[in-house]
């Protein structure tokens, strides 16, 4: 498994957010997760490479457990992706700067080779002409693509997606998404929290339904889709199309 | 014609005369700074950790500093501590403009670090850094460059500030035009050539401020 997941709860002061969560995501396993805002679908995925702290349970990723405590931490951020709503590129660096940002700082790759690496990736999402340009100068659906070259310099094991598309205009998500399929396509282990139905029926391997902390269902997107078992899961999925 | 006790002839005249004070004014301001960034740096840093060992330091400092005057600090520093060490007038008028500032700095520093957005530390962190790499290239880059305006303004006052070294004895331009004004007895006429060095001063320093301001905005639109 390439993400164990057992017994994981997370509290926000009294706010009880994640209730024993349990999940495992096979290598090469698209994970959809969907749900209402504040169902703690982004909460569990921000637990996975840390940047928020269960207060129980245990997460393994590639089969180590991980020691919250551990001054390693950034090790295992590092075969982590993450791919925000927001995008969060970093404004002070050129599209090339970001992209190689990691290699250079976090693997301390010489900048040529670098360099080297970061073409490729600004050509594979499509971008190689904007090398030089600053992320101000972006529209949104190319800042994610960045953020998603950014991600992949590190060679992730998972790549992780927080509401990828949700922040961009409706003629934008379809970039965003072409580069996700591809990723898919290629046998990353991902886990999205979208909403996207086209996306998840055609690169899904399963869809999550959470609310109120917990995985309420889960199964083969289509299956989940057309025939929802719980009442919740129904009402929420005919809230959202 | 009025009749005033004025001569403002002697304005140009004795102008060149005060260049060495104003080399002073200068001197302390540069060094005050130099070590107010220092201090302001490392205290900003420290009062926002979660140890209360680095943070309850800093905010003591800063509570103390801010809240009594800086004439005063300058005069424990060069009186006050005379028994303790015997610090000559020039270190002892940077150490206090140094740290006075410090504190302020501090302040500006720490403002400027919580409001760049909590996404670009997670960013940073996600690929694999540090914390202490997020904060020294993600974080401190953008927030020194808010922080810009602000520091402008405090080096013209520290500038300003730099006139109460007169207090303890060091002749910068303050203390050479009281001098001046008594040999000479036009008190006014000094204190007017003071006035035109320190607003020469200062609005050096506001452009040079503006400058850099401008060209950190590179990355806002240069295509």
């Amino acid at each position: 498994m390439m993400i164990e997941i057992r017994g994981l709860n997370k509290w926000f002061g009294d706010l009880h957010v994640l209730k024993d969560i349990d999940l495992d995501v096979a290598e090469q396993e698209v994970v959809v997760v969907i749900g209402a805002s504040g169902s703690g679908k982004s909460t569990l995925l921000r637990c996975i490479n840390f940047l928020e702290f269960a207060q129980k349970g245990k997460i393994y990723i590639d089969g180590r457990e991980t020691d919250v405590k551990s001054k390693k931490l950034h090790l295992v951020r590092a075969e982590v992706g993450m791919v925000f709503q927001h995008f969060n590129l970093f404004p002070h660096r050129t599209v090339m700067g970001n992209v190689i940002e990691g290699l250079t700082q976090v693997k301390k790759i010489p900048q040529n080779k670098a360099l080297e690496q970061g073409t490729e990736l600004l050509a594979k999402v499509g971008l190689s002409d904007k090398a030089d340009v600053y992320p101000a100068m972006l529209s949104g659906g190319q800042k994610q693509r960045v953020a998603i070259a950014r991600a992949l310099a590190m060679k992730p094991k998972i790549m992780l997606f927080d509401e990828p598309t949700s922040s961009l205009d409706p003629e934008l998500v379809g970039e965003v998404l072409q580069v996700m399929k591809t990723l898919a396509n290629e046998g990353m282990t991902m886990m999205v929290v979208s909403h996207e139905m086209g996306f998840a029926r055609e690169v899904g391997d399963r869809m999550i339904y959470m609310d109120e902390g917990r995985i309420v269902e889960q199964g083969e997107p289509k299956e989940l889709y057309s025939n929802p078992q719980h009442e919740r899961t129904k009402a929420f999925l005919s809230q959202i199309i | 014609m009025f009749d005033v006790p004025w001569d403002f002839t002697a304005i140009p005249r004795f102008f060149p005369g005060f260049y060495v004070a104003a080399l002073l004014t200068l001197q302390i301001t540069f060094f005050g700074i130099l070590v107010g960034l220092a201090l302001g740096l490392v205290t900003g840093l420290m009062r926002l950790s979660n140890n209360k060992l680095l943070n309850m330091p800093a905010k003591g400092y800063i509570w103390i500093i801010r809240g009594t005057p800086l004439l005063l600090q300058l005069m424990i520093i060069y009186y006050g501590l005379i028994d303790l060490v015997s610090i000559d007038r020039m270190p002892a008028a940077i150490i206090g403009l140094g740290v006075h500032n410090g504190a302020y700095i501090a302040e500006i520093f720490r403002g400027a670090i919580q409001s760049v957005e909590r996404g670009q530390r997670e960013a940073a962190l996600s690929l694999g850094m540090t914390p202490a790499q997020a904060m020294r290239r993600v974080v401190l880059p953008q927030a020194f460059k808010r922080s810009v305006p602000a520091l402008g303004n405090q080096f013209i006052i520290a500038l300003k500030d730099s006139s109460l070294a007169s207090a303890i004895a060091v002749r910068e331009l303050l203390l050479r035009a009281r001098q001046m004004g008594s040999a000479t007895l036009m008190m006014l006429e000094m204190l007017m050539i003071v006035g035109i060095y320190y607003l020469l001063m200062t609005t050096v320093l506001t452009l040079l401020v503006g400058r850099v301001e401008k060209r950190l905005q590179v990355s806002d639109y240069r295509d």
